[in-house]
């Protein structure tokens, strides 16, 4: 009963986000209120009904509902009721249950928090929000039916992947589909500006804190997914250049790249046509990803079920999607007046948030290629072949050095145009001390090379710039939550910089055979496995692995490495031990059992990994800093700029 | 206008790989097993307690290997198809990491189309046989080579146009 009532509700929110969909972008066209005035009421019905059915699908997880045939896929009844949760986004079904869930969500906070824009505006956005959602609620409803029932009832589930039961399944995938998704708001927003024809300052204020949200969201999802594959795949890796990590990363660069042109579009008036494109394109990337991750078009570690039919489905969405806005742009972008000529200098804010916007695209272009090749040698028929890191660290790193080198200095820089000669004594000291410090630091870990070196100083260069910034602003006043979110971004961006580059570096790897009672040293630890014992867990049975770890001589911490087998699957899994520090990552996982020995023998990964957990960090810094420059007043003010910025009010008349 | 028409024109590109793309299955690489022995295994059988199954017994015929278990939901989808083909081929079953009394009540409810049942409890045979996820479906010739393995449910369509053109030719 409930799942019928789940797919009912579901029935009823395609419904109204048709209407949505049409009547208040028609109403803003012919200038009807009554049309217009649906938009927001419509946009809270639809935001509940999806809010009901998926919490319906939930319901049918947590009661072990085994006749709705994607429970009985994804859920057993051994399964812990935390999983149980994860597990109604665990398959494809569910997954993009939560894609329309976090659509509904997003367009309820900007129903409720865009009070100040113009009715007719808001009107377009909600429309071209519903016009998405009901694109996609009518895949769901028709190739992707999360509520199928499934006859004869079995006695229990299939159960949920086990390589997905871990706590990193709760919170990943709803904060990673928050970004992605997010996205659609700043592309409504292009959309509606397109239509309308409105490109002014406010335009681009209004866009910016949601860009920002989405952005934050996003970051904080890829992050939580590397961490995740850190410790649950059991190779020590933090990014892979999967292809559905890429998914997540190109709207992540694009959504980047949007961020900052915003800022030129807003505080400048110029860029506007680009800054439309990128947030059409950010949007478009992001439905690329849904279209590659869930049409199976692509193989992958994160290996989803493949069915035709629904990658022709996503293709026509895109096609739909993608396609009728960059329509729209085609037709329209060229009415977008330009404000008098280009009035900036080469060295300027302008000109480095150009060279910014330059590299962020091309960097997205390279991750598409990488990720679309092995794709178009198949189609072409060439064979096969798949595309790995080698490709994306020899391309992707060089185009990223020169904007760590930017980022230093590009905050420092003055619209319009900037005095060099005042850069240079601030930026000498910033210079000799990355310089310095970059180049010996090194050394203070043994072992000197050219790319650690570059990374080490690129790092220092990022934090000593934004150092002289905070003591320069902080003396000659209070400056804007914004003006602290850039920095803390731009640090973090540094501390993450400063992560990989000692990863890679300094890691070093012993895969050795231990038996009980042998030790072996890493990195001024030792490791000594005491013994192996086998423990029960609810769905699974595991060998663990008891690990001392020592320095000096005493044991500073007791390790617990698991091999797990889950009824269901015929893999082991993984459970690596990590000691995690702010130094380094102590990363201890048992590999298989050394067959023929008599003293109970096994093979046993040991990892020193030093400063890896400041990737994670700096992760979390740049959400941050994200989130101090949108919670900036700035965007909470009614219309007028209060900080002299100039209103650029109807700029396509 | 003509400048901005040059996104359009990247994404009709970009549509256009991908749908040629769609046609393509990236998983369709050939199993390591195709072509060689199938691995020699000696396993309880599932119902006549005291006997074993192995390969070896089906030397001289043409017979099919279904890795399947209670647990699995895809199972119950080729289920009545299996029933149908186990009038022209012989189906060995690999009970795949089942218990004992699930299994054989599930046999029982919903027929049983296997000439023996094996069972793998601890799924070593299937470790030997790299199974990925069940159901999997293996043909086998007279001398024990491996000819094909459909990974997932069989369905009527993957019988039809692989299994049963194989099926001729090795019985010819």
């Amino acid at each position: 009963m409930i799942p019928e009532l789940g797919h009912l509700a579901l029935i009823f929110a395609c419904v109204v986000a048709i209407v949505l969909g049409t009547l208040p972008l028609l109403g803003a066209h012919r200038q009807r209120q009554d049309w217009i005035a649906l938009a927001r009421p419509c946009a809270l019905v639809f935001a509940l009904l999806v809010l009901a059915s998926f919490a319906a699908l939930s319901w049918a997880f947590l009661r072990d509902d085994f006749s709705v045939l994607y429970v009985a896929q994804n859920s057993n009844s051994l399964l812990p009721s935390m999983y149980r949760f994860g597990a109604v986004w665990g398959g494809h079904e569910g997954s993009l249950l939560l894609w329309v869930a976090m659509l509904a969500l997003w367009m309820l906070a900007v129903s409720v928090f865009s009070g100040q824009l113009p009715e007719a505006f808001m009107a377009r956005v909600l429309g071209v929000l519903g016009l998405v959602a009901a694109g996609f609620l009518i895949f769901v409803l028709f190739a992707s039916n999360p509520f199928e029932r499934l006859l004869p009832v079995p006695d229990n589930g299939r159960d949920l992947n086990p390589m997905l039961q871990d706590p990193g399944l709760v919170f990943h995938p709803p904060m990673l589909y928050m970004g992605y998704v997010g996205f659609s708001v700043a592309f409504a927003f292009a959309v509606a500006a397109l239509l309308g024809g409105r490109f002014d300052a406010s335009w681009a204020r209004w866009t910016r804190p949601w860009t920002i949200a989405a952005w934050v969201s996003l970051t904080l999802g890829i992050a939580m997914g590397s961490r995740w594959a850190y410790y649950v795949l059991g190779w020590g890796g933090w990014w892979f250049w999967d292809p559905v990590e890429n998914a997540s990363f190109m709207p992540w660069l694009a959504g980047t790249a949007l961020m900052h042109s915003l800022a030129v579009a807003e505080k400048r008036g110029t860029f506007r046509a680009w800054t439309v494109l990128l947030a059409i394109t950010a949007f478009s990337l992001s439905l690329l990803g849904t279209f590659l991750v869930r049409s199976g078009v692509l193989s992958s570690v994160h290996a989803f079920a493949t069915d035709p039919r629904r990658g022709l489905f996503i293709l026509a969405l895109l096609i739909f999607v993608v396609g009728g806005s960059l329509t729209l742009f085609a037709f329209r972008a060229g009415q977008i007046k330009k404000q008098g000529k280009v009035d900036f200098a080469l060295v300027s804010r302008e000109s480095f948030l150009l060279t910014n916007n330059v590299l962020l695209v091309v960097a997205t272009a390279t991750v598409l290629l990488g990720t679309l090749y092995p794709l178009a040698i198949d189609a072409l028929s060439l064979g096969k072949l798949s595309v790995g890191p080698p490709y994306f660290n020899t391309v992707f790193v060089p185009v990223m050095m020169p904007l760590l080198l930017l980022m230093g200095i590009g905050p420092m820089v003055s619209w319009r145009q900037a005095d060099l000669a005042a850069l240079v004594p601030r930026l000498r000291w910033a210079a000799l001390l990355s310089l310095v410090g970059g180049m010996s630091a090194p050394l203070l870990f043994g072992d000197w090379s050219p790319l650690t070196a570059l990374g080490l100083v690129l790092a220092m260069w990022i934090i000593a710039g934004a150092g002289f910034q905070i003591w320069d602003r902080s003396r000659a006043g209070r400056p804007a939550l914004g003006w602290w979110g850039m920095q803390i971004a731009h640090i973090g961006v540094a501390v993450f910089v400063v992560g990989v580059t000692m990863v890679k570096g300094f890691e070093t790897e012993k895969d050795v055979r231990m038996a009980p009672g042998d030790t072996v040293s890493i990195a001024d630890h030792s490791f000594r496995l005491v013994g192996v014992r086998e423990r029960t867990g609810p769905n699974f049975t595991a060998v663990v692995g008891d690990v001392d770890v020592l320095r000096d001589g005493k044991v500073i911490d007791v390790l617990h490495p698991e091999k797990r087998v889950y009824f269901s699957s015929s893999n082991p899994m993984t459970d690596a031990a990590i000691r995690t520090g702010w130094m380094r990552d102590l990363y201890v996982s048992l590999g298989e059992p050394l067959d023929g020995s008599l003293d109970g023998a096994w093979s046993v990964r040991i990892y020193d990994k030093p400063f890896v957990s400041w990737i994670w960090i700096g992760c979390c810094l740049m959400g941050l800093g994200g989130l101090f420059a949108m919670s900036d007043r700035r965007y909470r003010s009614r219309r007028g700029a209060k900080d002299g910025s100039p209103v650029l009010e109807g700029a396509l008349t | 206008m003509s400048r901005y028409l040059f996104p359009l024109g990247a994404f009709a590109l970009l549509v256009l790989l991908l749908s040629v793309g769609l046609g393509k299955d990236p998983r369709q690489v050939p199993s390591p097993l195709v072509g060689r022995v199938a691995p020699a295994f000696s396993v309880p059988e599932l119902k006549a307690v005291g006997e074993q199954v192995s390969p070896a017994d089906m030397r001289g015929r043409v017979w099919l290997l279904n890795v399947w278990a209670s647990w699995c939901v895809s199972c119950r989808e080729e289920h009545a198809l299996l029933l149908e083909l186990a009038k022209d081929v012989p189906i060995i079953g690999l009970n795949y990491k089942d218990q004992r009394v699930d299994a054989r009540r599930w046999l029982e409810q919903a027929g049983d189309p296997y000439l023996r049942s094996a069972y793998d409890g601890d799924g070593r045979v299937g470790i030997e046989y790299g199974v990925y996820g069940v159901p999997e479906t293996y043909l086998i010739d007279a001398n024990g080579f491996v000819h094909y393995k459909q990974v997932g449910p069989m369905t009527r369509q993957v019988w039809e146009e692989k299994m049963r053109p194989l099926l001729k030719e090795m019985r010819k």
